[in-house]
C-alpha cells in the first residue's frame, strides 16, 4: 500500500471563507452530521493543521469564553480542547467536577445552571453517563460540545481519527475499518463505526463475545470474534483500551488470556495489509492490548492522533462558535 | 347513605357476566338495585338522573399496581391525591404497594392506611403488605395478622424476590391464609445495571440492556414454584412474548397462576425513548415492537389476565438526570383507560377483553366482591365515551407529579363520571 505523503503544502489560515456554515448549535455526536459535514470538518481541521505545527494564535475566538467541564478525568482531552481554544485566541476555562456518585445528575443539572449564568461560549463535556452532555446542552444557551458521554459518543475522537486515516491514505471510503477490543464499553467504537459507515468506509469488530453489545451487527459490516480473521484485509486496525477493571473477572478471565488473542503483536498485524495503519484513542496499556513494540513501530500513527486532535478540536470549535466568518 | 342516582341510556358493559345491553342503572343506598334494558321504569322519586347516552357503563376500574409516597414521601403522591387521579380515570380500586417509607410489613401500617384512606381518599385503596420484612428479600412478615388486618395480598412492589428458597417459603406459607403473592420476576443478576430494553437500539444510545431472559428466568422459577406449593401467584408485571407464552404453558398446569402487564408495554414500545427521555424510562423497560405486538396476542389469549397502570409518580429532581441516573416509572391512573381504549380503536382488541382485564379479572385474582355491574353488585361505576377526543394535558393532571408518559398525548376515549358506592366522585367539566 502507497501512503499518501502527509501535505504541508497547505498555507490556508484556517480561518473562514470556504467552508459550510455549520448549522448545528451543538457538536453531540457523529450521528447528527451527515457525510457532506464530516467532511467540511475534516477539511477545516486539515486548514487547523499548519496553525498548530507553526504554534501560532487566530483571532477567531478573541473575547469568547470556552469552559472545559470534565465530570470524568482525562488529561489527554482537556489538554487537547484547552490548547485548540487558545490557538484560536479563546479564554479557556478548566474545571473539574469532583463526582459524588451519589448526587451525579444533581451536580450536572445545576452546573450547567450556573455556568450558564457566567455567559460562556462555549462548554466542552465529558460525563460518564450516556445522555447526560445532550441533557446538559438542554439547559444552556451557549455551544456545548461532547468530549465524551458514557459509552455513547466521543465525536471529536471519530474525528480526528478520520483526519489521519484520511491523511494516510488519501480516501476513507472503501477503506476496511478493524475496531478490536472492548467494543460494548466504548463511546470511541461507536462513534467510528456511525462516522465511517457514513463515509462509506466498510467497518469490522473484532472482540470476544463478552465485549460485544446486543445489536452490534446493525452498526459495523462485519462481526468477528477471531483476530486473525478479522484482520485479513484490513486497511486499518484500531485498537481499543481494555479498561483494568474489565481485565478480570467474567466478561475477560485475565490479562494474559486476552493478551493471547486480542493483544495486537506483529503476527497478529501480519494478517493486515501490507502497511496498515495501526492506532489507539489512548491511553495505551502495553502489554494487554498491544505490544510495546507494535504501539512505538513503523506502521504506528498513535503519535499522530495526538496531533489531529488539536487540529480537529480547533476546527469544531472554529465551526460552532465562529459562525458569522464560516458563512459565504 | 339514601341517596339514589339513575343511569338512564347507557351501553352497560360488564364483562363478569358478559353483558351488554343499552338500558337503566338504577343506584341506591350505594348499591345497584336494579339493571333494565331499555328505557328507565320511571324515574324513581328523589333520584339524581344522568343522561348516559352515547355512554359506556362499566364497572368501576380496579387497578392492581399503584405506587403512591404515602407514608413517607407525600410530596410524590398522597392517598388523597392518588385518589383523585384513579376517579378522574375511571378507576374506582387501587391496590397499593409496600414501597413507601416505613415500607408496609406490619399490621398497624395496614391499619394506618387503610384508615388514612377512608378519611381522604375518594375510591377504594387496597392495601398490599410487603412479603419479606423491610422488603430485604429474607425474612417473611406476619403473613396472617396482616391479612386481619386487612392486607389483600402479599408483594414486594418495585423489588424482586432474587432466592428461590424465600420465594418457595413465601407461597408455601401464603397457602395457609389462601393469600396471593403479586410479584414482579426479575433476576437482577441479568437485569445488572441495564436501564432499558436490551438490543440495537440500547447499544446505539450507549445504554446498558436489560435482556427479557431476565424477566422469563425469574417468571418461570416462580410459576414451577407455585405449581409446587399451590400458590394463588400473581405475576406482577410482564413484558414478552416468551413470558406470554410461558403464562399459557403453566395455565394448562394450574388455576391459580395469573399475570398482569403495564399498559405502557402495551402501548408503547422503546422506539418512545427518543433521544434519552427519561419518563419512558421504565420497569420492565419499554420493548422492541416485536414484542409489544406478541403481548398484545397474549392478552387476546388469556395468558395476559390483567392491565394496570402501574402508577408511579416521581418527582421532576428524579427525572431530570442523564438516563441511566433518572428514576423508574411513570404515573398512569389517569389515562389508564384512555390508553387501553387505543388498543381497541386500532382494531388489536375488543373492548370486552380490555374491560375484563381491568375490572372483573383483578376482582377474581383478588378476591373482590367489586369488578361487575350487576344487580346487587357495590355501585362503583365508571361512565366513558369511547370516542371523545382530548389531549393529555400537564396543567390538567390530578397526580401531584407529572411524570407522564402520555404528556400531549392524543386520545380518543375519556371517563366522564366515576361513581364509588353510589357516590359520584367525578364528572367531566367538559360534559355538555
Amino acid at each position: 500500500m502507497v501512503r499518501r505523503k502527509p501535505d504541508t503544502s497547505d498555507t490556508e489560515t484556517g480561518a473562514s471563507g470556504s467552508f459550510l456554515p455549520f448549522r448545528h448549535p451543538h457538536l453531540l455526536g457523529i450521528a447528527q452530521l451527515d457525510p457532506v459535514e464530516i467532511v467540511d470538518l475534516l477539511d477545516r481541521a486539515e486548514a487547523m493543521i499548519p496553525i498548530s505545527r507553526q504554534r501560532k494564535t487566530l483571532p477567531n475566538l478573541a473575547g469568547k469564553t470556552q469552559i472545559n467541564l470534565f465530570f470524568e478525568n482525562s488529561t489527554r482531552t482537556q489538554a487537547s480542547f484547552e490548547i485548540a481554544g487558545k490557538r484560536l485566541g479563546a479564554t479557556v476555562m478548566n474545571m473539574a467536577v469532583r463526582t459524588s456518585s451519589v448526587a451525579k445528575g444533581e451536580t450536572l443539572i445545576d452546573t450547567a445552571a450556573t455556568l450558564n449564568a457566567m455567559q460562556p461560549d462555549a462548554i466542552v463535556v465529558r460525563h460518564g453517563s450516556s445522555g447526560a452532555v445532550e441533557l446538559l446542552s438542554q439547559k444552556v444557551e451557549c455551544a456545548v460540545l461532547n468530549a465524551g458521554d458514557g459509552t455513547h459518543e466521543h465525536p471529536t475522537q471519530a474525528l480526528l481519527d478520520a483526519l489521519t486515516i484520511r491523511r494516510h491514505l488519501g480516501r476513507l471510503n472503501g477503506l476496511t475499518v478493524a475496531i478490536c477490543g472492548d467494543i460494548a464499553n466504548s463511546r470511541v467504537a461507536r462513534s467510528n463505526l456511525i462516522l465511517l459507515g457514513a463515509m462509506q468506509a466498510r467497518t469490522r469488530v473484532i472482540a470476544p463475545k463478552s465485549l460485544l453489545p446486543r445489536g452490534v451487527e446493525q452498526m459495523a459490516s462485519e462481526v468477528f470474534t477471531d483476530m486473525r480473521d478479522g484482520l485479513k484485509g484490513a486497511d486499518v486496525v484500531m485498537m481499543l483500551r481494555l479498561q483494568n477493571e474489565r481485565a478480570s473477572g467474567r466478561l475477560i478471565p485475565s490479562v494474559r488470556e486476552y493478551y493471547r488473542f486480542y493483544g495486537l503483536d506483529a503476527e497478529k498485524l501480519s494478517y493486515a495489509n501490507k502497511g496498515a495503519l495501526v492506532m489507539h484513542p489512548g491511553p495505551m496499556n502495553r502489554g494487554v492490548e498491544i505490544d510495546p513494540a507494535i504501539a512505538d513501530g513503523p506502521q504506528s500513527v498513535i503519535t499522530e492522533q495526538v496531533e489531529m486532535g488539536v487540529a480537529v478540536r480547533m476546527a469544531v470549535l472554529d465551526a460552532l462558535l465562529n459562525k458569522e466568518n464560516g458563512h459565504e | 347513605m339514601n341517596k339514589r342516582l339513575l343511569i338512564e341510556n347507557a351501553r352497560i358493559m360488564d364483562p363478569a357476566s358478559s353483558t351488554d345491553v343499552t338500558g337503566a342503572i338504577l343506584v341506591e343506598n350505594g348499591v345497584v338495585s336494579e339493571i333494565v334494558e331499555g328505557a328507565a321504569p320511571g324515574a324513581p322519586e328523589k333520584a339524581e338522573r344522568i343522561n348516559a347516552r352515547g355512554l359506556i357503563a362499566a364497572p368501576g376500574l380496579i387497578d392492581m399496581r399503584v405506587f403512591t409516597g404515602e407514608p413517607g414521601h407525600e410530596y410524590r403522591e398522597t392517598l388523597a391525591s392518588a385518589g383523585e387521579a384513579a376517579a378522574t380515570g375511571g378507576v374506582t380500586s387501587i391496590l397499593v404497594m409496600p414501597d413507601t417509607v416505613p415500607v408496609i410489613d406490619d399490621g398497624a401500617l395496614v391499619d394506618f392506611l387503610m384508615r388514612r384512606a377512608q378519611a381522604t381518599s375518594c375510591v377504594h385503596i387496597l392495601p398490599t403488605a410487603a412479603i419479606t420484612k423491610g422488603l430485604e428479600g429474607k425474612e417473611l412478615t406476619e403473613f396472617g395478622l396482616l391479612r386481619e388486618a386487612g392486607a389483600i395480598g402479599f408483594s414486594e412492589g418495585r423489588h424482586s424476590l432474587q432466592s428461590a428458597a424465600v420465594m418457595r417459603a413465601a407461597m408455601t406459607y401464603a397457602t395457609n391464609f389462601d393469600a396471593p403473592i403479586i410479584h414482579k420476576p426479575l433476576d437482577t443478576s441479568l437485569a445488572a445495571d441495564g436501564v432499558m430494553n436490551a438490543g440495537p437500539l440500547a447499544t446505539f444510545r450507549g445504554l446498558k440492556g436489560i435482556p427479557g431472559e431476565a424477566e422469563t428466568i425469574a417468571l418461570d422459577r416462580d410459576l414451577q414454584l407455585a405449581l409446587m406449593t399451590g400458590a394463588r401467584y400473581h405475576a406482577a408485571q410482564i413484558s414478552t412474548g416468551r413470558s406470554a407464552e410461558i403464562m399459557s404453558f403453566y395455565k394448562e398446569r394450574s388455576g391459580t397462576v395469573t399475570a398482569g402487564i403495564s399498559i405502557n408495554n402495551l402501548c408503547l414500545n422503546e422506539n418512545d425513548i427518543g433521544s434519552y427521555r427519561t419518563f419512558f424510562k421504565l420497569s420492565p423497560p419499554l420493548r422492541h415492537e416485536d414484542e409489544r405486538q406478541a403481548v398484545i396476542e397474549g392478552l387476546k389469549s388469556g395468558s395476559i389476565d390483567v392491565i394496570h397502570s402501574d402508577h408511579d409518580p416521581q418527582d421532576s429532581e428524579g427525572k431530570r438526570q442523564p438516563f441511566a441516573d433518572a428514576a423508574s416509572g411513570a404515573i398512569g391512573l389517569e389515562t389508564l383507560l384512555a390508553a387501553a381504549l387505543r388498543l381497541y380503536h386500532s382494531g388489536d382488541v375488543d373492548l370486552m377483553t380490555l374491560l375484563r382485564a381491568m375490572t372483573s379479572r383483578p376482582a377474581e385474582i383478588l378476591g373482590l366482591d367489586s369488578g361487575r355491574l350487576t344487580k346487587g353488585a357495590l355501585a362503583d361505576i365508571c361512565l366513558f365515551d369511547p370516542h371523545y377526543p382530548w389531549i393529555v394535558e400537564e396543567t390538567a393532571i390530578r397526580s401531584r407529579s407529572r411524570n407522564t408518559t402520555f404528556e400531549n398525548a392524543r386520545m380518543m376515549g375519556k371517563v366522564m363520571t366515576t361513581v364509588v358506592g353510589g357516590r359520584i366522585v367525578f364528572r367531566e367539566e367538559a360534559d355538555a
